[in-house]
C-alpha cells in the first residue's frame, strides 16, 4: 500500500480532533479584548449616596475588583457568597457596577432589598441604568468580574458567576501576585 | 345565518392574530429616524454585520435581547454624530472584541478561518483527480477462440 493513501486517513483525523476540542470549548467564553489595557473610566452616581460619584480613576493605587451585577440576574445570586466571602477574606476592595437594574422601569429599586437580604460586601455601588458603562467593559452577560491592577490595568476578566474553584485557583493567586507589583 | 357568524368569529381572529404579530414587531424594532439616507443605510448595513454576543447565532438587528437593543442605540447615536463604518467598528472590537464582526478581520489568528475551508477543498480535489488517474483501467477480458465461438452460439 503507497504512503499516499494514508493521508486522507491523516486530514480525517486531524479534522475529528480538532471538532471535538471545539465541542468542550465554551462558546460564552469570549476573549475579552480588555486584558492589558486600562480600565475604561466611568463616573456614575453611588446607589446609598446618590449625591457622591464613583470612578475608575479614585480606585487608582490599589488592586481592586469591579463585579457586573444586577438583581434581576439569577447568577449574581448564586455568586453572591463565594465572592462576597472572598472580598471579605481577602479584604479586596470591589466595586459593584448595578448594570440595568436600579432606576430601571422594571426593577425600580429591587437591588437594595436584594443586598439588604444577601448583604453587601461593595466598597461602593456604581448605578449604570442605561448600561452605557456596561458597553464600554464590553458586558455581555452579568455577572463579570475584572481584576484591576494598581496602575489602573485590567489583568483579567471572569465571565460568569464565581465558584469556589475559580477563588482558590485563580483570583486568589493573582491579587496576591498584583499585590507584590510596584503601584 | 349560521353561516355569517362563522365569518364573523374567522375575521374576528385573523385581526386578533394580526394585531398581536404587529404589535410583536413593533415592540422588537425601535424607529430611528436619520438626517439622510446615506446615514440609514450605514445604519441598516451595520446592525445586520454585529453579532448579537448574548444569542450568539443573530445579528443585533435580528435580536431581542437587551444587550443587542443597546448596540443599536450606540450605533445610532454614533452614526448620527457624523462617525463613519469605521468608527463604528473599532469602537465595537474595542469593547466586545473580533467577535462582535460577523466577517473576522483576516489575521494570524484567523487565518485558518480564511484559508482553511478553500485549502481542504483545494486538496480534496487533488486527491479526487489523482486517485481517478491512477485508477486502473478496467481490464477487457481477454477471450480465447474456444469461448467466443460458444458465446456467438449462444446469441444465435
Amino acid at each position: 500500500m503507497k504512503k499516499t493513501h494514508l493521508i486522507p486517513l491523516f486530514i480525517f483525523i486531524l479534522l475529528a480532533l480538532l471538532l471535538y476540542r471545539g465541542l468542550s470549548l465554551n462558546s460564552r467564553n469570549i476573549p475579552s479584548p480588555f486584558i492589558g489595557k486600562p480600565a475604561p473610566a466611568f463616573d456614575l452616581p453611588r446607589l446609598y449616596q446618590k449625591d457622591q460619584r464613583i470612578s475608575a480613576k479614585s480606585m487608582k493605587g490599589q488592586v481592586w475588583i469591579m463585579n457586573v451585577f444586577a438583581s434581576w440576574c439569577q447568577s449574581c445570586r448564586a455568586e453572591h457568597l463565594v465572592l462576597s466571602n472572598f472580598i471579605r477574606h481577602y479584604k479586596v476592595p470591589t466595586v459593584g457596577l448595578n448594570y440595568k437594574d436600579y432606576g430601571v422601569k422594571d426593577y425600580g429599586n429591587d437591588v437594595i432589598n436584594w443586598l439588604a437580604q444577601l448583604g453587601n460586601p461593595y466598597i461602593a455601588i456604581a448605578i449604570d441604568t442605561e448600561g452605557r458603562t456596561g458597553i464600554d467593559y464590553g458586558v455581555y452577560g452579568v455577572p463579570e468580574s475584572f481584576v484591576i491592577d494598581k496602575k489602573g490595568i485590567i489583568r483579567y476578566k471572569f465571565t460568569g458567576p464565581i465558584d469556589q474553584k475559580a477563588v482558590t485557583e485563580t483570583l486568589v493567586p493573582l491579587i496576591l501576585k498584583l499585590r507584590q507589583e510596584p503601584a | 345565518m349560521k353561516h355569517s357568524m362563522h365569518l364573523l368569529l374567522l375575521s374576528f381572529f385573523i385581526t386578533l392574530s394580526l394585531s398581536f404579530s404587529l404589535s410583536l414587531y413593533a415592540g422588537s424594532i425601535e424607529t430611528y429616524t436619520f438626517k439622510t439616507a446615506e446615514q440609514e443605510a450605514l445604519y441598516k448595513g451595520l446592525i445586520k454585520e454585529l453579532r448579537c454576543l448574548v444569542c450568539q447565532n443573530q445579528d443585533i438587528g435580528d435580536s431581542n435581547a437587551k444587550l443587542a437593543q443597546d448596540l443599536r442605540r450606540q450605533t445610532y447615536e454614533m452614526i448620527s454624530k457624523g462617525s463613519s463604518r469605521e468608527d463604528v467598528i473599532t469602537y465595537m472590537v474595542e469593547r466586545y472584541g473580533d467577535f462582535v464582526l460577523y466577517r473576522p478581520p483576516f489575521k494570524m489568528k484567523t487565518l485558518l478561518l480564511w484559508v482553511g475551508p478553500p485549502l481542504f477543498l483545494f486538496l480534496s480535489l487533488l486527491f479526487l483527480f489523482k486517485f481517478l488517474r491512477n485508477r486502473p483501467k478496467t481490464a477487457e477480458i481477454e477471450l480465447d477462440k474456444k469461448q467466443r465461438e460458444s458465446i456467438r452460439a449462444l446469441l444465435k
